[in-house]
């Protein structure tokens, strides 16, 4: 066939070497569990991690530490640090505080926010232990922590201010000049006060959402070059895109003459969402010394600064009927700040405002939170961002809904989640949830539960006043995912749209590129999209490569977090080869010598509809690359973009039950039983998509067991290293049984939903509440997380838990 | 999480290590496996101006079975102890313990003797020397010692340790026929240091009566419910004759565990958690430990 193109030497070259690919019309990618491509490269390391660069003259920065929580810098003196082996440079918060600008805050809740100046080295003032105070410049890495031993500052200690309820009183200590109130965010939908009116059931609650401290693979890093007139930044980033178009505002260099690059990045889980002092710092040193500087986080100065996630007090009360319908709910939040507002802090527990109802129908609801400001790392994204939050009080108080109406805690949702068939449903909150079968998801959990012999075994547990209870847990989850319809985020105050971008090449040999405008750490993006792109074009999956993360390649993009990737993402990489796919048509249209009204794609070839003769997509794209021989008019290039930007949100679901033993003599927990049935629509690969639902049960769990960032009375962080900030590994978590249904969503062609957060989102109250299930006979009704065995052993005991 | 700077000396023989030692004074440390002190010194919790690495020390390292004890060089990793058939056959508390310590990448690397010098009391083998009165074998410039476990650890992360001294070997008795052991580790994770631990060996009497067995002897060390390891000398007795079978003797006995100690507050329990932890785990442990004799 390749034969009769007319190809000029380099195109007939290419086709008879054999270098041009067959199309692979005969196989379904979409759906199969193909092995990451991309993991033989990052898990043997032979790929770049930015600690790895290294670069001609390159001068490595360590930071000084503010020490205190909250105190005034009184004076500073960097010179003595000069003095020490190769030390190049010193410098404090006033050396660049006409320059360094204020890191930015994307999400202005409300007109009124509070949204104090941020500098990335603090100036006059420290508001958290950790924040930087001064920095180092050296020949190594060593010296550079060595030197910082050496740099005078004296501070004059100022109150710290840690707990949010006391932080709102009159007369508190401030953080801040203008007060401890950042903002207060209030949503209402309905007759609230009619729905508590003669309720005869309300549950109150006070669920802690303590402070987590998100434990990437991949310490953050950070390395700036320029040439004098451009500047690159590579850093261990999840947003390139917008570090890049942040930078360029704070820092005065010109959109077009910064480039950011995100390696290879293992992992983020919402903390490398975040426009980070010192990638600021470290672009500024680069201007002002004019050499490459490098700075990698330690473990401990990670714990220290990474943004923190969760944090927050929920006072939340739900009314319902006697038969367990419910009738309204009211939550009132209390949000840590932390010290500054960092890119999208306020709007982490805003995004938790929409699924406080989860699954539920109800007549009214009410939400207020008030973001409060303290002395301690500002929070931000994590894994779930605002989700988790929600999820887990609703999902609690239908837990203790349940107990207080002495019905079973899957019957007391049946009665109250919304039906398969009214969907689509616009909810309490105002969403409208696309699709979804709650009823297919929970029995099929129940089924491999074995639901009703682990409750006939609790029966009997406590019947026999075994010190071993059993507890079993539910969770009937739904989120919000794949941000976001731009429209909406403009309604809610969001600094920028929630498109993505995709470009799709053809390359002369029939391989394709794709550029991607996520930004993956971890996913999985280069199989998914890979296997997208093979369905699409019906071109091999190894004839796919996906490239992304650099602002030079991939000028367009949204990045990655919130389970926006494929859902936005994915689908423009879809809708970028429809449209190489019709410029085709035209292309083989002319081969054909026919109209391209006629021409359909099928089975790997562009055919005249009716007729077996065509042509490859591989054969259209070395002719477009000839261009010898072209239709009048048309451009030699099959490449093209598009930008998608989603009309809704995603809403995946699912059931999760889990059986815990407590040990009643000691408090210690044993998660026996762990069954996820998950919702996500369309799968594109099942085993990437198992791997995310394992990961973030790991991630959810761990909320409930093990983790908390934990300060101490004037304001030190405790758990700085990973024997005091506990991460459970594969030996503390059980088996997971894992299973699907699939209700494909209808909001974006590929069917699909997002995944990066749901196992998070779903397992953290799954635990709390079976461990709550299992000690209702001893009059215990909550237990504060991480249920440690020495709160659990408390709450047996009748103190406070 | 970058140490300050240090000299590193490799001496070829114990007596070279000793004189090193002796001439460096204050500043030197002696180095092991490195996974107690490479930490300290990474936090900038120590700075030690020299460190005297033992770790290859072909005379350290090994396990000897010699006649009335089982002898284990100070740089023998716990991997290593906790694949000894020796030690398996001879001693196997030591194994159970030391099989609880952290990850096999902590224990390939980590060694006893570091273990024991180190006298971190939420380690789980001091508890262990002491529950089995183990020797401590000391060299220095002026020739060996033995100290016994009980004279051995002082306080927390203090021994009897000087100046100068390595730790070259540590023998571990045998308690001959009839014992059965166990150690009981309670932990949040599996990496985790122990809340507390306790380390049980248990003879029986050698005919059931209509209570069952009986407990003829006991010998039980605790992990992390003082400054030192702690052997609780109250259940031992306490324990003496106590039937296995029907009644509550075994269980009356264990709530003297917390007598005389001093457990340390920290994130992830309170001293009275402690106590009640050490009664409870101290009961597990003597069942387990007369179910293995
Ligand atoms: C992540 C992690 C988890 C851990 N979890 C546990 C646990 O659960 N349980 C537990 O028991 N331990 C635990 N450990 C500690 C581990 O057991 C260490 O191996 C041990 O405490 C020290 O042994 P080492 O050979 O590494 O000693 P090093 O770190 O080399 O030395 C420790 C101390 O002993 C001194 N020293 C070492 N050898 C000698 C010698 N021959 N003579 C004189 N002084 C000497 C050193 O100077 C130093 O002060 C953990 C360690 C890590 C890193």
């Amino acid at each position: 066939m390749t034969e009769e193109i007319d190809a000029g030497f380099v195109a007939r070259q290419i086709a008879e070497s054999d270098m041009l690919s067959e199309p692979a019309p005969d196989r379904h990618e979409v759906g199969a569990a193909r092995r990451r491509k991309e993991d033989a490269r990052l898990i043997t390391g032979r790929t770049q991690w930015t600690d790895n660069i290294q670069l001609p003259g390159m001068l490595y920065v360590a930071f000084l530490r503010s020490p205190m929580a909250h105190a005034r810098i009184t004076r500073v003196d960097t010179s003595a640090a000069l003095h020490h082996p190769g030390i190049v440079a010193a410098f404090s918060g006033r050396d660049f505080a006409g320059e360094q600008g204020s890191l930015p805050c994307v999400w202005p809740v409300t007109e009124d926010i509070v949204m104090p100046d941020h500098p990335p080295m603090a100036v006059d003032e420290v508001r958290y232990v950790g924040e930087a105070v001064a920095c180092v410049i050296a020949t190594d890495r060593y010296k550079a922590s060595d030197a910082l031993e050496a740099i005078e500052i004296d501070y004059e200690p100022l109150p710290a201010v840690l707990d949010m309820t006391e932080a709102l009183k009159e007369g508190s200590p401030k953080v801040h000049e203008a007060g401890n109130r950042s903002f207060v965010w209030k949503f209402a939908q309905g007759d609230i006060d009619a729905a508590f009116r003669d309720a005869p059931v309300v549950v109150e609650r006070t669920f802690v959402q303590q402070r987590l401290i998100p434990t990437a693979m991949e310490p953050r890093a950070v390395v700036a070059q320029t040439d004098g007139d451009s500047f690159t930044l590579h850093s261990s980033t999840q947003v390139p895109h917008i570090l890049r178009i942040m930078l360029a505002q704070v820092t005065g260099i010109p959109e077009h003459k910064l480039r950011v690059v995100a390696p290879d990045v293992g992992g983020g889980f919402g903390s490398k969402l975040q426009v980070t002092a010192e990638e600021v710092l470290l672009l500024l040193l680069a201007r002002r010394l004019g050499k490459p500087v490098k700075w990698t986080e330690s473990r401990s100065e990670g714990n220290l600064t990474v943004h923190h996630g969760r944090d927050q007090l929920q006072r939340i009360s739900l009314a319902a009927d006697a038969e367990g319908h419910i009738r309204g709910l009211r939550v009132d939040l209390l949000a840590d700040m932390g010290a500054y507002l960092m890119l999208v802090t306020p709007g982490i527990p805003i995004l938790g405002a929409f699924m406080y109802n989860g699954i539920y129908k109800m007549d009214a609801y009410d939400f207020t939170c008030t973001g409060v400001f303290t002395t301690k790392m500002p929070t931000d994204a994590y894994r779930g961002a605002g989700r988790p939050e929600a999820t887990f009080a609703i999902e609690r108080l239908m837990d203790e809904l349940a107990a207080e109406l002495s019905l079973d805690p899957i019957e007391v949702r049946r009665r109250n989640w919304i039906a398969h068939e009214e969907f689509p449903y616009t909810t309490i909150a105002g969403m409208t949830y696309d699709s979804g079968n709650y009823e297919a998801a929970t029995d099929k959990a129940l089924a491999l539960f074995g639901y009703d012999k682990l409750r006939a075994e609790q029966a009997d547990r406590r019947d026999r006043g075994d010190p071993v209870q059993l507890g079993i847990g539910v969770s009937t989850f739904t989120e919000m995912c794949g941000l976001a319809p731009s429209r909406v985020l403009g309604s809610l105050s969001y600094g920028a749209g929630g498109w993505e971008h995709a470009s799709v090449r053809m390359l002369p040999t029939g391989k394709v590129e794709v550029i991607t405008g996520t930004s993956p750490h971890g996913q999985g993006h280069e199989t998914a999209w890979s296997q997208i792109v093979a369905d699409a074009l019906s071109v091999p999956f190894d004839d796919v490569s996906v490239l992304h993360g650099d602002t030079a390649i991939s000028h367009k993009g949204m990045d990655t977090y919130g389970s926006r990737s494929l859902v936005v993402g994915g689908v423009a990489v879809l809708q970028a080869c429809d449209k190489v796919k019709e410029k085709a048509r035209h292309i083989a249209a002319h081969m054909l010598e026919a109209s391209a009204d006629d021409i359909e794609f099928a089975g790997g070839s562009f055919k005249v509809r009716g007729t077996e003769s065509g042509r490859t997509i591989q054969e259209v794209a070395l002719a477009a690359f000839a261009a010898h021989d072209l239709p009048q008019g048309v451009e030699p290039s099959l490449d093209s973009d598009a930008t998608f930007d989603p009309d809704n949100f995603s809403f995946p679901h699912g059931t999760h039950l889990c059986a815990v033993e407590v040990d009643t003599e000691t408090g210690g927990t044993k998660i026996r039983l762990y069954v996820a049935v998950d919702d996500v629509g369309k799968v594109v690969n099942p085993m990437i998509v198992e791997g995310q639902v394992h990961g973030g049960l790991a991630q959810g769990i761990a909320q409930a067991l093990f983790e908390e960032a934990v300060y101490d009375a004037e304001g030190n962080l405790l758990t700085t290293t990973m024997a005091d900030y506990l991460l459970p590994s594969a030996s503390d978590l059980p088996d997971f049984v894992t299973d699907r249904t699939e209700t494909p969503a209808t909001s974006n062609p590929l069917g699909v939903k997002g995944v990066g957060e749901a196992g998070t989102i779903a397992s953290t109250p799954a635990v709390v509440n079976a461990i709550v299930d299992a000690l209702r006979p001893y009059g215990v009704n909550d237990v504060t997380m991480p249920c440690s065995p020495e709160r659990v052993w408390r709450a047996v005991q009748g103190g406070t838990s | 999480m970058i140490p300050a700077s240090f000299d590193y000396v490799r001496p070829a023989s114990l007596g070279e290590a000793v004189q090193v030692l002796t001439d460096a004074g204050e500043d030197a440390k002696v180095l092991s496996g490195g996974q107690s002190l490479l930490p300290l010194l990474r936090l900038r919790l120590a700075y030690p101006s020299v460190l005297v690495d033992v770790g290859r020390l072909e005379e350290l390292r090994g396990i000897r079975d010699e006649d009335h004890h089982v002898y284990i060089g100070a740089t023998t990793t716990h991997d290593e102890v906790v694949r000894s058939p020796v030690v398996n056959a001879e001693c196997p508390l030591v194994a159970l313990a030391t099989a609880t310590v952290a990850d096999p990448a902590v224990r390939h690397r980590g060694t006893l003797g570091g273990s024991l010098a180190h006298a971190d009391p939420a380690g789980d083998l001091p508890a262990v020397a002491v529950a089995l009165d183990m020797e401590f074998v000391i060299h220095s410039t002026s020739g060996e010692r033995v100290v016994a476990a009980r004279d051995f650890f002082l306080d927390y992360l203090e021994t009897a340790l000087e100046l100068g001294d390595v730790l070259a070997g540590i023998r571990v008795p045998k308690l001959g026929e009839g014992w059965g052991f166990h150690y009981e580790k309670f932990h949040r994770t599996a990496q985790a240091w122990a809340i507390v631990g306790v380390a049980a060996a248990v003879r029986l009497s050698g005919q059931a009566s209509g209570e069952g067995r009986r407990i003829e002897e006991a010998r039980i060390g605790l992990t992390n419910m003082g400054p030192t390891p702690v052997r609780a000398t109250q259940v031992e007795s306490a324990v003496r004759g106590a039937g296995l079978n029907g009644g509550d003797a075994v269980r009356e006995a264990a709530q003297n565990a917390a007598e005389d100690t001093s457990p340390p507050t920290d994130l992830h329990a309170a001293p009275d958690y402690r106590r009640h932890l050490a009664r409870v785990l101290t009961h597990r442990a003597l069942l387990s430990a007369a179910a293995a004799v």
